[in-house]
């Protein structure tokens, strides 16, 4: 008997079920799902929110118009070297960065090495969940791969505010769990050690946010 | 496979690996509490954590619904676990990943080793994982030359100081910053000799020695936080990043994940990731959380396995008053709750899990009566702290009593058990004949001052005659009352219309 065939006759024999499968009744959504589903919070409570959760993992925040994106994403990559997505937003990138800028897709990828010598890396994000302080990247053109949000030091990340939400269950609604997903809840961190928190291990140490409204 | 079946054969065979005792839990405990620094790690971070947790739990007003679903959802996976299980491997070879399944430690370790053989890599990087501890799988490799780096920081530092874990979480919990920085100026080729305990210069040095291994890492194996039927999907929930490095990084990933890990749908994790990091860390959400189903092509690993992992855990399953201790999802708020975890620690408990999950869980893996796990339903003092924090709601005191009983009874069917009752059985046996009659245990109480003059002026016994002994040796009685609660009660019902003697007669 296989070792599949063998453990899936155990776990019959353990519940006392039949090994025929297909009787049983598959169910449509969680049981007991009394929890909530949405936060009816504002949007204006949303960003307040997700500001202040953000500060608390010490992630430098900052509300921006769309109008001013360009020009805080320039300042804040402050003479680094930096990789952009392919699919970022061409007009959220100021023309005096082209110099620095390498670009990353799934069909040209940049290697490990080439990455680890770039100081800072620009992307777009999917979903934001403001009660948590909670960013998710899906691999979306404008978000790229995930090694290229991991290896740069200095993660400069763009949340427009029509994609927050209140409460997790909002976020996971949003999004398509089968793309490969990265939450990122404040830069890196360790509480391994006396369990005081340092800030930055190994993903980027610093993560500086620009909401878009 | 050895399967070693004890009279019981139509229960699935036992787990193997790192989740027995390794001296009875009393004797190892005694030692442990010895040592004033760890019981003083112990306490601060117990504490530390615990506060934490109630702060973040607090803010959310749908916690309790949160905990119930939790454990609905939990009970509903186990009830269609082959269903589950199946769609789960449907869906995860579908978008290009491979499935293998192991009934027992052995057969997954064999399995891990030929996946990274066939890469030609003699290397690989570890994520933290209670199943890859649980079946001792760095051991197994490195006794066949392969080198498993651990890169949690805790992991790190319990690896290179040639140690156990110690908690699920914070596995390196029992050693502070001073000890640490000795095991990093020990083993850590290259480290800076002028290197402080300050935690943020330890951990650059971490940062800085597992660097490069990221970056050229052909292999990484890690365990998954769940796993999602619906889609195929898996998950990691970290904290500093090593797990995105080793998830995203090499080109090939074995996850190995235990069989109760499996979730029905997407929408789950909605109720999953508010319980698991706030029970777990007390944050509001851990920094980093990893999901993918099977390989993306273009990005991360191009070769992805999954090993589904029995070990033990179909014979918990059989356990019909047990098997809820399978709805874990490994947070610790139990231990960091547990007054007995809180002074013994997390080795007095041999097994890779430790606290008062622990204490359910390996002898539900191996079976209580596999000699070696059978006193660890006793490391308890059934205070209930861990029911209350459980994010899934098992009911560890209750299955510790369970298991209390499968022991008693296993013990009397113990090859060379005395047929005749013990010293212990009679003790039961007159205890039940006082206690089922009113009367019977009036007149016993009449000798309760008896014990109160016993205990002497500092009103504690220390030590207990015969059987009692027992008791005594890890812990002291306090005196027994002057009056029994009936006495009490008499005289109450006596000074009913004197309210102050009633408040009296209550709060005594």
């Amino acid at each position: 008997m296989s070792a599949r065939d063998d453990i899936l006759a155990r776990i019959h024999a353990a519940l006392g079920t039949d090994i025929t499968p297909g009787e049983r009744e598959v169910g449509a959504s969680a049981p007991g799902a009394g929890y909530r589903a949405t936060s009816g919070r504002t949007e204006d409570e949303l960003v307040d929110l997700l500001v202040d959760r953000l500060e608390d993992y010490k992630a430098r925040v900052e509300v921006v118009a769309a109008a001013e994106l360009a020009e805080a994403i320039r300042t804040r990559l402050e003479g680094k070297t930096f990789v952009a997505p392919a699919g970022l937003p061409a007009d959220w990138l100021h023309p005096s960065l082209a110099d620095r800028r390498a670009t990353d897709s799934r069909e040209e990828p940049l290697g490990v090495d080439r990455l680890d010598a770039i100081g800072a890396v620009v992307t777009g994000s999917a979903v934001s969940i403001a009660e948590t302080g909670t960013i998710v990247l899906d691999g979306s053109p404008d978000q790229g791969r995930r090694a290229i949000s991991l290896v740069p030091d200095h993660h400069v990340c763009v949340v427009p505010v029509e994609t927050i939400v209140g409460i997790v269950p909002e976020g996971f609604a949003r999004l398509d769990v089968t793309r490969p997903l990265t939450l990122i809840s404040g830069p890196s961190a360790t509480s391994d050690i006396e369990l005081e928190r340092v800030e930055g291990v190994h993903g980027p140490r610093t993560l500086d946010v620009l909401i878009v409204r | 496979m050895s399967t070693v079946s004890l009279g019981m054969p139509a229960l699935p065979p036992r787990g193997f690996g790192n989740i027995s005792e390794t001296e009875p839990f009393p004797s190892y405990a005694r030692r442990e509490l010895q040592n004033d620094q760890l019981r003083a790690n112990l306490r601060h971070a117990t504490h530390t954590i615990r506060d934490k947790r109630l702060r973040v739990v607090s803010e959310l007003p749908d916690w309790e619904e949160l905990r119930e679903a939790g454990s609905a959802i939990k009970a509903e996976a186990m009830e269609r676990l082959p269903e589950l299980l199946a769609q789960f491997e449907e869906q995860f070879t579908a978008r290009g990943g491979t499935v293998h399944w192991a009934r027992d430690a052995a057969e997954a370790n064999r399995i891990v080793e030929g996946l990274v053989r066939a890469t030609g890599s003699s290397e690989v990087v570890k994520v933290k994982s209670m199943a890859t501890q649980e079946i001792g799988l760095n051991e197994y490799l490195e006794e066949r030359g392969i080198a498993a780096f651990e890169t949690d920081l805790a992991e790190l530092i319990v690896q290179l100081g040639h140690d156990k874990p110690s908690h699920i979480l914070v596995p390196a919990i029992h050693r502070n910053r001073t000890e640490i920085r000795d095991i990093f100026l020990r083993e850590m080729p290259g480290v800076d000799p002028e290197l402080t305990d300050e935690p943020r210069r330890l951990a650059m040095a971490a940062r800085a020695h597992l660097r490069r291994k990221f970056l050229s890492a052909k292999v990484a194996i890690s365990g998954a936080n769940f796993g999602i039927a619906e889609t195929g999907t898996l998950g990691v929930v970290e904290s500093e990043g090593n797990g995105r490095m080793c998830l995203t990084l090499p080109e090939t990933l074995i996850t190995v994940m235990g069989i109760e890990k499996v979730l029905p749908r997407a929408e789950d994790l909605g109720v999953f990731m508010q319980l698991l990091p706030r029970s777990s860390t007390g944050e509001r959400m851990n920094p980093y959380t990893s999901l993918w189903t099977g390989s993306t092509p273009g990005d991360g690993p191009k070769d992805v396995h999954v090993v589904l992992l029995d070990n033990g855990r179909t014979r918990a399953l059989a356990d019909r008053h047990g098997r809820s201790a399978l709805h874990c999802i490994r947070c610790s708020a139990c231990m960091n709750v547990c007054p007995v975890y809180e002074r013994a620690g997390g080795h007095a408990y041999g097994s890779t899990y430790p606290g008062p999950i622990g204490a359910i869980l390996s002898p539900l893996l191996t079976g209580v009566e596999a000699e070696e796990n059978k006193s660890l339903p006793y490391a308890s003092s059934l205070c209930g702290a861990c029911f209350d924090a459980c994010p899934v709601k098992i009911n560890i005191p209750e299955i510790l009593v369970h298991l209390r009983g499968e022991d008693v009874e296993a013990r009397h069917s113990r090859p060379g058990a005395r047929r005749l009752p013990s010293q212990f059985d009679l003790a039961m046996a007159g205890a039940s004949w006082a206690m089922s009659d009113g009367a019977r245990m009036g007149l016993l109480e009449r000798g309760l001052p008896l014990g109160k003059a016993a205990a002497g002026r500092d009103g504690v016994i220390s030590k207990l005659p015969g059987l009692g002994a027992g008791w005594t040796q890890s812990r002291d009685i306090p005196a027994p009352p002057a009056e029994s609660f009936r006495a009490q009660w008499a005289k109450r019902a006596k000074n009913s219309a004197d309210p102050h003697g009633i408040k009296e007669g209550e709060g005594k």
